[in-house]
């Protein structure tokens, strides 16, 4: 691989960018592998990368139905913090944070990290509750997240909407000053360049139909689109689709599918200096480096593996903005889409082995697994190469539905992430 | 905006009068308190989350109030029927 | 300034009527009818902006809603500053005030296009590969140098005073689009007397016969006809015509929304909305979205007076005015031809037509010929002269070799071809194949009910597009349930037809080359950036065009995305459709979040919802809280009181004399029929079948995995008939859960469920003096302790009004709630006030209810539980009915981690100084002295000022807390660490005694 760098770039710029090399290549599929991830999102992506790096675990595949980060990497709003409740939530999204804070580096990709704060804003005496007690616990977690006056919490983000007047005053916010956001195309090509450098084999267009089993059970590859596959392991990374592949190994999953949507309005100079969300009025917003504003909130109503939505969500979405942004009503919605995010019943992710021998599930994110992306592929790929969950993920398990040890999150701050 | 067919009122309405309620055809067992974990799970907990038909639930909150069932399909969102509570999951579908 | 470019006798408009702007603070004269952009044109003003990356100088390009470069800010005033709005679609209107965009010091001068300059360094995707050393540096100096250079316009500082209108509309015929093939496809729909609408972007209808100059229908100009077309739609009264409306978003079932610009071509709106939102549920939709010209890719194809030929002809046919005084033309298709015919009868020297195709022929060429016109077949532009406006183009034969030529020119019409506008099929979820001998995107399988007709749908010609378009809409009609007759179809007796065109990079800018030959304008992505993107492995077109950001400027890609699409597959040697073609994502254009947000602003933006005694409140200086949609009075300041001492003050008035609350956001639902107890006993813990008539029992609901959902007192009012109250929070819920298993799980049982909660106003009178405030107004009830003891409930009347009168207590002392029909529930608390003035009794709030009950360690759910918590945690075993063999929950709570050992349980806790207050939500730990990360035990779920125990007092979830009584335990803050001892949860008179007190 060759390397990216200033010195690249004039090299390039002087023989008009004839010599860069493939981000990654498109190889045809072996017949077996070790390892076989299934969804090239980000996290899977980077799961393969991880093996490689970090456990020397090179002959992997990694199967795309479509075009590599095209899921819920490329469509979410790319938002990353760790101010979680839950020790265990807390845990992951922070070794996440942790490893965004060097990721640009560690990959030589510009992942462009940017840690301009997330701000959660309160409206009432209980959002006041809740957000205090998230931020004692994460100062006693060692996570940053601090208490603001509606008036500091303005100092922070000027156009941010503080009258009493309003339907909805702000009476206070947390801020997270490491939170952020993130170039989310970059981390799936970053990830994909580090793997296939490795010699992880990434292989698009490539749907997985089954999983196939020996006669102890345990996975013995999967059949394809392009034919079946060999593998040691499986490793499921398909978030909206998750129950569908898991389903072909008869896992029977404890996840709903619901469609997600998201908006960017036209590209304006800076004005959002950092994330602001609210759970009560319910919708978030972030300015990209283009400088187009980023806006999303909860999900549609019903199951959906359709990728679209309906306008009176937008509607909703908006109007939230609008309350607590009342300048920004001349500004226009550029673009609307939809992604499909899986929801477990406790909003909190599984990252674990399965019943069946040699295969492994990553899902569950719901509305919130862009931010834990390096954190989760990092612990995955520790808990396929060991066949034991890392520490980290230890306590995202599937049978904690049966045994009641859930890890509860929304319970706590009534709308999710 | 989906149009969904009451099947008390017997009209097409939109989706805002109506509330999503999960999937449809998860009895409660009647020996609940005898049951094992495991049944627990299963009952509360998982789901088909089936991508293509999707036997769900839907309560018809801002009008007769009525829980209801149907059939779609979760990759177009496309209503197959609707039916009313109670009645037996259909063996065979319209147009399908 | 003169209007120079405005030809005296050309055009539509009447150019007598004039009006006056200002762009970049210079006044200029324009006439009414005109867009912004044909009235800079008018006065010879190409430059108008700047591009997003490289500051590249930039012109007009189109004359419609495509347009990637002329985009301005329009200033009505101080709060009406709108940015990134198209000189295109803009209307003129007499004081408009335009300033461009993206520039710095000025449009003429920019320091940013040093980054022109700079630009082999800045190709696609650069960013990625540097800006990572130093590391702290991309904080400090990269990303605020790349965030400060992005964006386009300025976003308003101020709150917009304008209002935006909202719309819901039903039809059986849908039209979206009014050129000729919309509006034939709605005179026909519309002769079937169903409802039908027509919606165009543009302020009148006739699409592309604005600038189709050779067109004939009926005997008619071809614009003429549209508007007598249209004039005929409006005046049926199962028509409506909407213009200046785009449809922008195309949902499920024929849901289409559209976006009306009510005002904004208004000198003087008025009172007039901004803008409005339709949301049309159509039968049948017909979608005549027409297509939009691509430009030529070529080296410096984006100089300010390059523009579609199609724009430069309705600048001249519709507006009368010249995009330049000696103009050139670069095709690979005949619409040009067009525009050079139309400018050179107008008197516009027209110095050459180049044309990509070797030998061209036909009825146009031959007629440009015949005008004296120089035709360059088989060559293509290679160079262009000129900076802030081209001057020159340098031709050269398409295959190579000598033969280079300059020609001066000050404008250059550009037409690679026409690409149908499929954007609104695509949303409908329909599938577009390619048609490869036509290199068009055409709608293939429809997933609606609707039928694209025209240009959109690949029909050439004005003859057959309207043939096409009048029997769709009369076959919509028909489908949609209505009869059409025998209405003369319109008759096209002359019409342009044009032929094929190109997709991708002419000569000069072919694989190779380091030229900069723009495919989209806006966020500067030419060529060389889409080659470089597939070079670097980037094969699906979704990658390209992320990589490049081709398609994603304000345009979304309406000119741009053909040509990349093409040189994508050309350097990866595939066929067009095996690369793909990027998602339509709505909206079609750019749509104002007002227009989406419509009413729902300011106070609108959510319901309020009062209580009836809340003048009352209000009228008594109350303060209010906002929980859910209520407002509740939250504390009653007397004069200079702050909170602490207003609800000090309450606290210790209610257990000394007594206090009023207005209790009545606590939802209330009646539970009715021969099964009600039965019902009862499945959804509460506790058991309810010997629960006597006129005896009130506490409930704790659960969901079915055991944690506690809600609670409440339940009254029996008769055997079949209970009286269930909720959190105020878990109203809609509660009953919602209750209908759930009603309906589909225990559908035998005999019960109705009604919501009571807003036909109950509920007024809390606590405190030793309850009774004697109440007595003197109750009439038919026996107040006694002996006749109506604690937890009791009866029917009556009081102030001569029914009442259901509960003797029951959150505050710890005797007390009662009257319920009274809501109507009455402000005059009710007036004579109960009055009564109470009496023996000094005050009126208090929210704040001080959590106080009392905090005191006598009354749980809220929803703060002293949160979703994980189960009876026995919160010390609520005693309301868990222990021989029942059913309710919700039940099997939930019997889960391993749900009976496990040092699980959170409440307790109560007291500070080791007494007048430290706890932070609700703070972190309770065993040992303070561990590093971070600590191992926190619990959480302080509720801590006041207790006035009546003069001392702090809390609640808190701690692990195994109850076998924790009498530790010492820590809550650390910022600064400083507080000691705790671990206590019962009641504060005060544990023993109970004043609830008959």
């Amino acid at each position: 691989m060759k390397k990216y760098s200033v010195f690249a770039i004039a090299r390039e710029a002087m023989r008009g960018h004839r010599g860069w090399e493939q981000q990654w290549t498109s190889p045809e599929p072996k017949a077996e592998y070790d390892v076989v991830i299934v969804g090239a999102g980000g996290h899977g992506l980077g799961t393969a990368y991880y093996l490689a790096k970090e456990h020397g675990i090179t002959n992997v595949a990694v199967l795309e139905k479509g075009w590599l980060g095209g899921g819920n990497t490329g469509r979410n709003t790319t938002i990353i913090r760790s101010n979680y409740l839950y020790d265990e939530s807390a845990g992951i999204y922070d070794h996440a944070l942790k490893l965004w804070d060097g990721l640009s580096q560690d990959l030589n990709y510009n992942v462009m990290y940017s840690a301009r704060g997330v701000m959660m804003l309160a409206h009432n005496v209980h959002d006041v509750q809740s957000l205090k007690r998230h931020v004692h616990a994460n100062r006693l977690n060692g996570i940053d997240n601090e208490w603001l006056t509606p008036e500091q919490a303005k100092d922070y983000c000027p156009p941010l909407n503080i009258s009493r007047d309003a339907r909805y005053p702000v009476v206070g916010a947390s801020l997270q000053r490491r939170g952020g956001t993130a170039r989310h195309d970059a981390v799936a090509w970053g990830y994909a360049r580090g793997a296939s450098a490795r010699g992880v084999h990434i292989i698009q267009n490539c749907e997985v139909t089954g999983i196939r089993r020996g006669p102890n059970g345990a996975v013995t590859g999967v059949e394809t689109s392009r034919g079946f596959i060999g593998a040691k392991k499986i490793g499921v990374v398909a978030a909206g689709n998750t129950s569908v592949v898991m389903n072909m190994a008869d896992v029977r999953m404890p996840l709903e599918s619901y469609p997600l949507q998201a908006l960017v309005s036209e590209p304006i100079k800076p004005v959002v200096p950092c994330v602001v969300m609210s759970n009560t009025v319910h919708a978030y917003i972030s300015q990209s480096d283009k400088g187009e504003l980023v806006i999303g909130a909860g999900t549609d109503q019903y199951y959906s593996y359709s990728q679209a939505g309906a306008l009176h969500n937008l509607e909703h979405t908006l109007d939230a903005i609008c309350e607590m942004f009342p300048v920004f009503t001349r500004m226009k919605m550029l673009r609307s889409w939809g992604g499909v995010v899986d929801v477990t019943p406790d909003r909190s992710p599984i990252l674990a082995k399965t019943p069946v021998g040699g295969l492994y599930v990553n899902c569950g994110w719901g509305t919130g697994g862009f931010k834990a992306t390096p954190g989760s592929a990092h612990v995955f790929a520790h808990t396929i190469a060991r066949d034991e969950p890392h520490p980290i993920n230890a306590p995202f398990t599937l049978d904690r539905f049966r045994t009641g040890r859930l890890i509860d999150e929304a319970a706590a701050a009534a709308v999710a992430h | 905006m989906l149009l969904i067919r009451c099947p008390y009122c017997e009209e097409e309405r939109p989706e805002i009068e109506f509330r999503h309620a999960g999937e449809a055809h998860v009895a409660r067992p009647t020996d609940i308190a005898s049951i094992s974990d495991e049944e627990f799970e299963t009952f509360f907990f998982i789901r088909a989350n089936t991508r293509g038909t999707v036997y769900e639930r839907w309560r018809h909150v801002h009008g007769c109030a009525r829980f209801f069932n149907a059939v779609r399909d979760s990759m177009s969102d496309r209503f197959i029927m609707t039916y009313k509570a109670g009645d037996p999951k259909p063996k065979k579908l319209p147009g399908v | 300034m003169a209007e120079s470019f405005r030809l005296p006798g050309r055009g539509r408009l009447a150019q007598a009527r004039t009006a006056r702007f200002t762009f970049d603070g210079k006044s200029y004269g324009g006439v009414a009818g005109d867009t912004l952009a044909s009235a800079l044109l008018a006065n010879g003003v190409h430059l108008v902006g700047r591009s997003f990356k490289y500051h590249r100088p930039r012109g007009i390009l189109s004359a419609g809603a495509e347009e990637p470069n002329a985009l301005v800010g329009i200033h009505r005033d101080a709060s009406r500053k709108t940015p990134n709005v198209r000189a295109t679609v803009q209307e003129l209107y007499d004081g408009l005030t335009a300033v461009s965009q993206n520039r710095w010091p000025s449009l003429g001068f920019d320091v940013g296009a040093v980054n022109d300059l700079a630009s082999p360094f800045f190709s696609a995707g650069f960013y990625y590969k540097t800006f990572m050393w130093p590391k702290a540096a991309w904080k400090s100096l990269y990303e605020p140098f790349i965030r400060s250079a992005a964006g386009l316009g300025v976003a308003p500082d101020q709150s917009d005073p304008d209002h935006y209108a909202a719309r819901f509309a039903h039809c059986e015929v849908l039209v979206l689009g009014g050129g000729a093939a919309g509006l034939a496809a709605a005179l026909a729909a519309a002769e079937s007397g169903l409802r039908v609408i027509i919606c165009d972007e543009q302020a009148e209808l006739g699409g592309s016969l604005r600038f189709e100059s050779g067109a004939a229908i009926d005997g008619q100009n071809g614009w003429d006809w549209a508007q007598a077309a249209a004039a005929r739609l409006a005046a049926m009264d199962n028509v409506r015509v909407l213009t200046r409306t785009t449809a922008f978003g195309y949902y499920l079932q024929n849901f289409v929304a559209l976006a009306e610009r009510v005002s904004d071509h208004l000198s003087s709106p008025g009172g007039l909305p901004r803008e409005r939102l339709w949301q049309v549920r159509a039968k049948r939709v017909v979608l005549a979205t027409g297509s939009i010209e691509r430009h030529m890719v070529f080296p410096d194809n984006d100089r300010p007076g390059v523009m579609l030929a199609s724009a430069a002809r309705t600048y001249l046919n519709h507006y009368g005015v010249a995009v330049g005084k000696n103009v050139g033309v670069y095709t690979a298709n005949d619409s040009a031809y067009a525009g050079a015919i139309d400018l050179k009868k107008a008197g516009v020297n027209v110095a050459a037509i180049v044309d990509l195709r070797d030998n061209p022929s036909g009825p146009m060429v031959d007629e440009a010929r015949a005008l004296g016109i120089e035709i360059h077949g088989g060559r293509g532009v290679v160079r262009v002269g000129g900076r802030l406006r081209v001057s020159s183009i340098t031709v050269k034969p398409r295959t190579g070799g000598d033969g280079e030529r300059t020609i001066a020119v000050d404008a250059l019409l550009v037409s690679a071809g026409w690409t149908p506008s499929v954007h609104l099929f695509s949303q409908s979820r329909g599938k577009v194949t390619f048609n490869d001998e036509v290199k068009r995107f055409l709608p293939g399988t429809y997933a609606q009910d609707c039928i694209s007709v025209g240009a959109c749908n690949g029909t050439d010609g004005l003859a057959a597009t309207i043939d096409e378009a009048y029997a769709a809409g009369a076959k919509a009609a028909r489908e949609a349930g209505g009869k059409t007759g025998k209405a003369a179809k319109p008759k096209v007796e002359a019409s342009e037809s044009w032929s094929r065109g190109m997709l991708g990079a002419g000569p000069g800018a072919e694989a190779g080359t380091t030229v900069k030959a723009f495919v989209d304008f806006q966020n500067d992505v030419t060529a060389k950036d889409i080659r470089q993107a597939v070079r670097e492995g980037m094969q699906s077109i979704e990658h390209v065009k992320r990589f490049t950001t081709n398609g994603m400027a304000t345009d979304q890609g309406k000119t741009s995305n053909m040509h990349g699409l093409a040189i994508a597959a050309e350097e990866l040697g595939k066929a067009v459709p095996e690369v793909g073609l990027t998602t339509f994502r709505a909206p079609y254009t750019p749509v104002t979040f007002g227009t989406i947000v419509g009413h729902a602003r300011g106070k609108l933006f959510d319901p309020t919802r009062r209580t009836a005694m809340h003048g009352w409140a209000e009228r008594h200086g109350a303060v209010f809280e906002d929980v859910g949609q209520w407002k509740r009075a939250w504390y009653f300041p007397q004069r200079g009181e702050d909170m602490h001492a207003a609800v000090n003050r309450e606290c210790v008035t209610v257990r000394k004399s007594a206090g009023l609350f207005d209790a009545s956001t606590l939802g209330k639902i009646e539970v009715v029929g021969p099964d009600a107890a039965a019902f009862m006993e499945l959804m509460y813990t506790n058991p309810w079948q010997k629960l006597e008539a006129g005896r009130c029992r506490y409930g704790v609901m659960l969901r079915e995995d055991g944690f506690i959902y809600d609670d409440g007192v339940v009254g029996r009012l008769a055997e079949d008939r209970f009286h269930v109250t909720t959190t105020t929070g878990g109203a809609a819920r509660v009953m919602n859960h209750m209908e759930d298993y009603l309906q589909t799980e225990f559908p035998h049982l005999k019960v109705w469920l009604t919501s009571i909660s807003e036909q109950w106003a509920v007024i809390a009178v606590q405190g030793p003096k309850s009774r004697d405030i109440i007595a003197p107004l109750v009439e038919g009830i026996d107040l006694s302790d002996e006749a109506m003891p604690h937890m009791s409930v009866r029917e009556g009347r009081i102030c001569g009004v029914p009442t259901r009168l509960f003797r029951m207590s959150f505050s710890g002392e005797r007390g009662f709630e009257v319920n009274v029909p809501a109507d009455y529930g402000e005059a009710v608390w007036e004579a109960l006030w009055a009564q109470g003035r009496k023996h000094d009794a005050c009126a208090y709030g929210t704040e001080t209810m959590h106080v009392l009950r905090a005191e006598k360690g009354y749980i809220i759910v929803g703060q002293d539980t949160d979703g994980t918590v189960t009876p026995n945690d919160a010390g609520l075993d005693w309301a868990v009915g222990k021989k029942k063999t059913d309710f919700v929950g039940i099997r939930g709570l019997k889960r391993p981690d749900l009976v496990a050992e040092g699980r959170r349980q409440l307790v109560g806790l007291r500070t080791r100084h007494p007048d430290v207050v706890l932070e609700e939500g703070a972190q309770i730990v065993a040992d303070p002295k561990l590093p971070v990360p600590m191992k926190m035990i619990g959480h302080v779920t509720s801590s006041y000022w207790s006035e009546n125990c003069g001392r702090s007092i809390a609640l808190a979830l701690v692990e195994g807390g109850r076998k924790r009584m009498g530790e010492t335990l820590y809550v650390p803050m910022p600064d400083r660490t507080i000691e705790v001892e671990v206590t019962g949860m009641v504060f005060f008179d544990e023993k109970g005694e004043r609830l008959n007190g």
